[in-house]
């Protein structure tokens, strides 16, 4: 029982770096219908961008707090500028092109910052430095919750909380879900949607590379490929969600990382990978459009 | 008519002489490697295109068949081909004995493949757009990963094809691989330009529609996922026998996008289109070696620029034949 409380503590840990990743897709997704199938890169970035700035700012040395915070914006703005660059050079100039146009463009943006990233960084796996060091922060029982997973979590939840503020409480936030529901029509009121949708990928973009920063503290090892693999998973959550759901996307962050890391801790870590498609599979085969996805009428 | 087949007939014996003997002695096994991998290419990316191109069904997951196609014939000729190839070999020459055993892995490998895609197709077909692209991406990595857990097909250690008496069970003929590549093609492209592919277009064009006009959308969509499916097992199986060696990396989702860019650069619903993507593009990373580390940069920002060039594709959905080119010379003699 404890041992399951326990593997439930890691999992929403985890599943809350799945999560701020999950918002980007579905933010994207919810103002252009596009799979920004580069945005596992863009989190690579962010855990590389925070690994100099870390060093840069002497953080790597001397843990702080401050310092964590520091990390955290360069590593986030840097992502921002990224995001918007992506949008403007590979996605602004496709938007009137057949659909699949842009996700191809997508999965070469994809490749191009896991090549570039090769001849930048390196190819060998870095050490993320501890911005946080290492203890229990609380103990109950034979559970234990470590200070890096109450950080994770805190900065995640505040950050998702303030997602949820900008989007659902600001003009700009409100242009957003006009795009989302309907550009043409957002345009016509005098929303000025070319803005608006870069503006979305520059907040995506930064809950990515906020990501990147978290995985950097709780799991190390960091390398030009590492946005392959969480990339694609966070988009699984993103379309476990519900894709264009912002709560969709928490959720099935959360959800994700949590099977996954039951399925790890009971089951057979080799078949982990494969676990987070199973879930996926079962659930869409009952809810096809997501936990959260509204199913769009049929037009005749 | 009869003089149209006498030439097709020609080409495809002068095509095939070249491929058989002179290409090998000509050549070193270096591009010979890199010609076996673009018929490989070819035969997935046609493959694909009549599910994503003319059914308009969102595939993302093809290397997963592409993997069972190769698992399953690797397995049959490691643990059965060896032995029936040895005693072929006893009554007939090496090579023609050879010649006969290869179409049946290559047949194994896509019949499994296509049972899985039936399997897979059935209750993935129901849902639309992304949604079905993401259910077929999973599949395809659960296929790989259960594969990957398999010890009788060597697991994480990659099989390798030396039978159980210790026959190197490689199939580098170029002759015969592209002979399998053609025919390939050819049975895709009748397909999708027969009844049965107009239905196909009708379901791209407006599911709805299509069902209101009688056209029985499930099975039309399981019938394209299947054919799809079989011939990407057959590319999977002819990988496995001119590599001799398989891994469940060569068939991750990183692969099975690479099927879909050459599907949708080709132009989405255009047979050479996808022919022509997938020489190209399994040519240009070998090409731009000279360019050492910024190789693969390169190649990203080809495919990004093509992309944004020609968001239809090379050949949009028209195809590529003696006429239309007959036709646009034409064209251009009459502007000038």
């Amino acid at each position: 029982m404890e041992n399951l409380l326990q593997q439930l503590v890691n999992g929403i840990a985890w599943g809350s770096i799945y999560a701020l990743v999950a918002l980007g897709y579905t933010m994207v997704y919810g103002v252009l219908r596009l799979i920004n199938f580069a945005h596992g890169e863009v989190y690579m970035v962010g855990a590389m961008t925070g690994f100099y700035a870390a060093h840069a700012f002497g953080v790597a040395d001397q843990p702080s707090a401050l310092g964590l915070a520091a990390t955290l914006v360069a590593s986030m703005a840097a992502c921002a500028v990224l995001g918007a660059t992506i949008e403007r050079v590979a996605y602004r100039p496709l938007r009137h092109a057949p659909r699949l146009a842009p996700l191809i463009t997508a999965i070469g943006v994809s490749l191009l910052l896991q090549n570039a990233g090769q001849l930048v960084f390196g190819a060998d796996p870095k050490f993320f430095p501890p911005l946080v060091a290492s203890r229990e922060a609380w103990r109950v029982g034979s559970l234990a919750v470590s200070n890096i997973q109450v950080t994770v979590l805190a900065t995640a939840l505040l950050l998702m909380a303030g997602l949820e503020l900008v989007v659902m409480r600001t003009r700009v936030g409100r242009a957003m879900r006009a795009v989302a529901q309907d550009a043409d029509a957002a345009a016509l009121m005098g929303v000025p949607v070319d803005r608006i949708i870069q503006l979305t990928f520059v907040l995506g973009s930064a809950l990515a590379g906020a990501a990147g920063i978290l995985v950097g503290l709780s799991n190390p090892k960091i390398d030009p490929l590492m946005g392959l693999l969480p990339g694609l998973k966070a988009f699984v959550a993103a379309v476990l969600g519900g894709i264009g759901s912002i709560p969709g996307a928490m959720l099935g962050g959360l959800l994700l990382g949590i099977v996954e890391t039951l399925v790890a801790g009971y089951l057979s870590s080799t078949y982990r990978d494969a676990i987070a498609f199973v879930v996926l599979i079962a659930i869409l085969l009952y809810r096809p459009t997501g936990l959260f996805g509204s199913a769009q009428p049929e037009k005749v | 008519m009869r003089a149209r087949t006498l030439a097709a007939v020609g080409a495809s014996a002068f095509a095939f002489a070249i491929l058989e003997w002179v290409l090998p002695r000509a050549l070193n096994p270096y591009y010979l490697t890199i010609l076996t991998r673009i018929g490989v290419a070819i035969v997935a990316a046609v493959s694909l295109q009549l599910v994503n191109g003319f059914t308009g069904q969102f595939s993302i997951g093809h290397a997963g068949f592409m993997a069972v196609g190769a698992y399953a014939s690797a397995a049959l000729s490691v643990y059965l081909g060896s032995e029936w190839l040895a005693a072929l070999a006893s009554v007939l020459p090496v090579p023609l004995a050879r010649a006969l055993y290869f179409p049946l892995p290559l047949l194994a490998g896509g019949a499994l493949a296509g049972v899985a895609g039936l399997l897979v197709g059935i209750p993935t077909l129901r849902l639309r757009g992304d949604y079905l692209a993401i259910a077929t991406l999973g599949f395809g990595e659960i296929i790989r990963i259960v594969i990957l857990n398999v010890d009788a097909v060597g697991g994480a250690r990659g099989f390798a094809l030396t039978g159980q008496n210790g026959a190197d069970l490689r199939y580098e003929d170029l002759g015969a691989i592209y002979a399998v590549v053609a025919i390939s093609v050819a049975v895709i492209a009748r397909l999708a330009y027969s009844s049965a592919g107009l239905a196909f277009r009708a379901v791209r064009e407006d599911e709805t529609a299509a069902a209101a006009i009688g056209v029985a959308t499930t099975r039309v969509k399981v019938l394209a996922f299947v054919v799809s499916s079989f011939f990407a097992g057959v590319a999977g199986a002819l990988f496995a026998h001119s590599e001799g060696y398989i891994h469940t990396n060569s068939f991750s989702f990183v692969r099975s996008f690479e099927i879909m860019v050459f599907v949708v650069l080709g132009g989405l619903g255009s047979i050479t289109g996808a022919v022509i993507a997938a020489t190209v593009l399994t040519a240009a990373p070998e090409g731009l070696r000279g360019f050492g580390e910024f190789r693969m940069i390169l190649y990203a920002l080809l495919l990004i620029a093509v992309m944004i060039l020609r968001p239809q594709g090379l050949m949009g959905s028209r195809e590529l034949s003696l006429g239309a080119l007959r036709g646009w010379l034409r064209g251009r003699r009459a502007a000038a």
